[in-house]
């Protein structure tokens, strides 16, 4: 029985192009929404639609994918996206970030830092930063042609207000090239410094939604703050469980039914690596606090 | 002498339109000067005319023809044909008016209310409310009353304040509307005290008095409002 | 103390000519008029009489279909509205001016508390210190007199009277030199009304604000304004000094208008 012939990464040429147009004008105006025609894909809404449509339309056969989800390349979307284009692309796919050229990312950005020549490729749920307080499209599109962003102060106030400190812990807004105000997808504001300067080109594509935007190499991205209240990463207050990694991003695992818990890298491959390497955590649960890196 | 206000031949026609329109003429062929200095009292019976003049002086009421000039800032000015805000600003250097009824401010205190006057006219707040106070001390206003707003006094207390919002200001022209009406002796004797310090200081003042004895006292001159009657 | 009017003979706005028609119907027609710095005009009439549509074409917010409004911009060039960019106009509207709503809702932000409505004007004018924007919103929360401990509340937990005081307070914390008032008191309780209309007064004194205000309500024209302007069927009727029009009014409409006020 013959397998089913798909086109070079399952979108036609035309399709391609229209979404390669649309990443152009993206890259040529960073942190603008650019509108795209989006298809249906076959998977649903929320699962990846607008990622997997941009690292189609960038994907070449020499290319090697890496996908991720929440940091790891071993959970069902990661491995159902990794595997849908080893078969309509038949391109190299790896778990590594350093071998791979194309990285598409739900909710995080690999600990190890990216290179020249990297692609990574966010899949975006709401890509409006705005939304939060100004429900009307009409009026945000008109807000970031005027570049009126004090809404957005608007909302760290309320966050100081509230909690005393800005609590808005991930999609943490970002300004970029001093211009656009940028919902960076849902990954932690841990990522954020990461992507100010990042010599790899950053693609963000929102399905739903419909709206493709861009972060070109070396743009300077920085996140809202208020002088009294500068933006801070966090640091956790014990090392991974598994790698001892102190400068990573963990994820709580509960490993039993009694509430026991660790922490772990959420970057799978990175934890992995340094494990290879020798390095070794304490395997015991270290209490998640959240602390200001100062 | 200074003439503060001329009037040339003013006439004050009523049109009531609500009641078919009919005419209702006041006063015509109104004509009188006053001097600095000089307190012109307008006599007559009820329904002469004579609130009606006071208010066409002050621009509350329009004025069907004639002149009404009033020295505002060393020129003579035609109240019954300038701008509002000329008129506005006339009523805050130069033209005052005491009427019998105090229109007051909710929530503010006596004191304030009395002191106003003078804090528009650049006086510091301090020295504004020193002067209020005194002044209400003079009318004999009890000072623990000064801190409250007028609304709540008796009606004699609140004319006093009034009077006192008055004659606090250092305006070169007052317009007195009944100021002694229902005031008892002692207060009167007050106001005919304060009238005579204005003219001391060359104030011009018209004024509306009933009362035969407080009109011999205050007035240089009489005139008569039934002379300027509007024929039917 | 600011002086009130006659401190500038240099207009702030000057309406030309306004007029407003939707096909054969002339919502507005031929309305002209100079307001100056610190002068409070009120603009009167019933529903329906061009009031509304005549304050949404001097806030720039509606395109007249005759006529022009200029503005005198805070370099001191008097300018047409329709002349300006959109970002200039906006700019206008969060700093310069201010437009207060009669329903509270449509002019603040209900699900984000007082302090940060107060505070947004000045976040989109660039004010970056968390500690400062509150302490300038709290002093405006007690400014229109209401209780600071509340400043983290969301407006929806405000009776009708704070909403109407914190509009107020969110348009005046940039000093704007022109703010509208459109009904401002309308929809609330008598006794609310008195402490409002007071408020108002005395902000407008101290800050020597110029403002228009339209209303059908006289007796907030009479405490509020210096000047009123009537309107009927899209024209202006009558103007004048308020106390003078609603002492003396000349026209049949305006003495209807003041005879059916009940005495205070």
């Amino acid at each position: 029985m013959n397998a089913p012939t798909y086109n070079f990464a399952y979108l036609d040429e035309q399709t391609k192009r229209m979404i390669r147009r649309a990443i152009l004008k993206a890259i040529a105006i960073p942190g603008y929404q650019v509108p795209f025609a989006s298809r249906e894909m076959p998977m649903p809404y929320g699962w990846g639609t607008g990622g997997v449509q941009v690292t189609a339309a960038i994907l070449g056969p020499k290319d090697v994918l890496k996908v991720i989800d929440q940091g790891s390349d071993d959970t069902t979307n990661a491995i159902s996206i990794r595997k849908f284009f080893a078969k309509t692309a038949g391109v190299e796919t790896t778990t590594s970030t350093d071998a791979a050229t194309v990285i598409q990312t739900r909710h995080r950005i690999p600990e190890a830092p990216l290179r020249a020549g990297q692609v990574l490729v966010y899949q975006v749920p709401i890509p409006e930063p705005l939304r939060f307080l100004e429900p009307r499209e009409t009026e945000t599109r008109r807000m970031h042609a005027l570049a009126e962003y004090g809404l957005m102060h608007v909302k760290l106030y309320e966050d100081i207000a509230r909690f005393g400190h800005i609590a808005t812990s991930y999609a943490y807004p970002v300004k970029v090239n001093a211009r656009y105000v940028m919902d960076p997808s849902p990954t932690p504001k841990f990522d954020n410094p990461k992507m100010d300067n990042c010599p790899a080109l950053q693609l963000f594509g929102a399905g739903r939604e419909k709206r493709i935007y861009a972060i070109p190499p070396y743009t300077p991205v920085v996140s809202l703050d208020f002088e009294d209240h500068p933006f801070t990463r966090y640091k956790f207050d014990a090392p991974c469980a598994l790698c001892g990694a102190e400068e990573s991003y963990l994820d709580e695992i509960v490993t039993d039914d009694k509430g026991s818990r660790m922490f772990v890298c959420s970057d799978t491959d990175y934890c992995e690596g340094r494990q290879a390497a020798g390095h070794r955590g304490v395997e015991s649960a270290a209490p998640h606090k959240e602390a200001a890196n100062g | 002498m200074t003439v503060m206000l001329n009037v040339e031949n003013a006439r004050k026609t009523f049109t009531m339109h609500l009641q078919g329109g009919i005419l209702l003429p006041v006063v015509q062929g109104v004509s009188f000067q006053v001097t600095a200095g000089e307190c012109v009292v307008l006599s007559g019976p009820s329904g002469a005319g004579k609130s009606s003049i006071l208010k066409m002086i002050f621009g509350n009421y329009r004025c069907d023809g004639g002149r009404i000039s009033v020295r505002h800032q060393g020129e003579m000015i035609d109240v019954a044909g300038a701008e509002p805000r000329l008129v506005l600003n006339a009523r805050r250097q130069t033209i005052g008016y005491v009427s019998q009824f105090l229109r007051a401010v909710p929530r503010v205190a006596a004191l304030d209310v009395v002191a106003e006057p003078l804090l528009m006219a650049g006086v510091a707040r301090d020295e504004a409310r020193a002067r209020a106070g005194a002044l209400l001390g003079r009318l004999n206003i009890p000072e623990r009353l000064w801190s409250l707003p007028p609304s709540t006094f008796s009606g004699g207390e609140q004319q006093r304040v009034n009077i006192a919002r008055g004659f606090i200001s250092e305006l070169p022209i007052l317009l007195l509307d009944e100021p002694t009406a229902s005031l008892d002796a002692a207060n009167r004797a007050v106001v005919v005290d304060l009238i005579a310090a204005k003219k001391q200081a060359g104030v011009a003042m018209i004024a509306i008095v009933h009362d035969d004895d407080i009109r011999a006292q205050i007035a240089d001159r009489t005139v008569d409002v039934t002379t300027f009657a509007a024929a039917a | 103390m600011v002086e009130v009017t006659g401190a500038s003979d240099q207009p702030l706005l000057v309406a030309e000519g306004l007029t407003k028609s939707y096909g054969r119907l002339a919502a507005c027609r031929d309305v002209s008029f100079v307001l100056y710095p610190g002068e409070v005009l009120a603009i009167v009439g019933e529903s329906g009489s061009g009031k509304s549509t005549l304050l949404q074409m001097l806030s720039a917010q509606l395109a007249p279909s005759g006529g022009r409004v200029s503005y005198r911009m805070r370099d001191g060039v008097l300018r047409d509205l329709a002349e300006l960019g959109e970002a200039e106009r906006r700019f206008l509207f969060r700093t310069d001016w201010g437009y207060v709503h009669q329903d509270p809702a449509q002019g603040l932000r209900m699900a984000v508390s007082a302090g940060a409505n107060v505070g947004e004007r000045l976040m989109a004018v660039g004010w970056n210190n968390y500690g400062r924007i509150r302490q300038t919103a709290s002093s405006w929360l007690e400014r229109v007199e209401i209780d600071v401990a509340r400043i983290d509340d969301a407006p929806r937990t405000y009776s009708g009277g704070m909403r109407q005081r914190l509009q107020i307070a969110r348009n005046l914390v940039t000093e704007p030199r022109l703010v509208f008032m459109d009904e401002p008191t309308g929809g609330l309780d008598v006794s609310v009304q008195a402490r409002l209309l007071d408020l108002m007064r005395s902000l407008v004194n101290e800050l020597g604000l110029a403002a228009i205000v339209v209303t059908h309500d006289l007796a907030v024209a009479r405490l509020l304004s210096h000047r009123v302007m009537v309107m009927k069927e899209g024209r202006v009727i009558e103007t004048g000094l308020t106390d003078q029009v609603l002492d003396d009014p000349r026209e049949p409409y305006t003495q209807l208008l003041v005879s059916s006020i009940l005495p205070a």
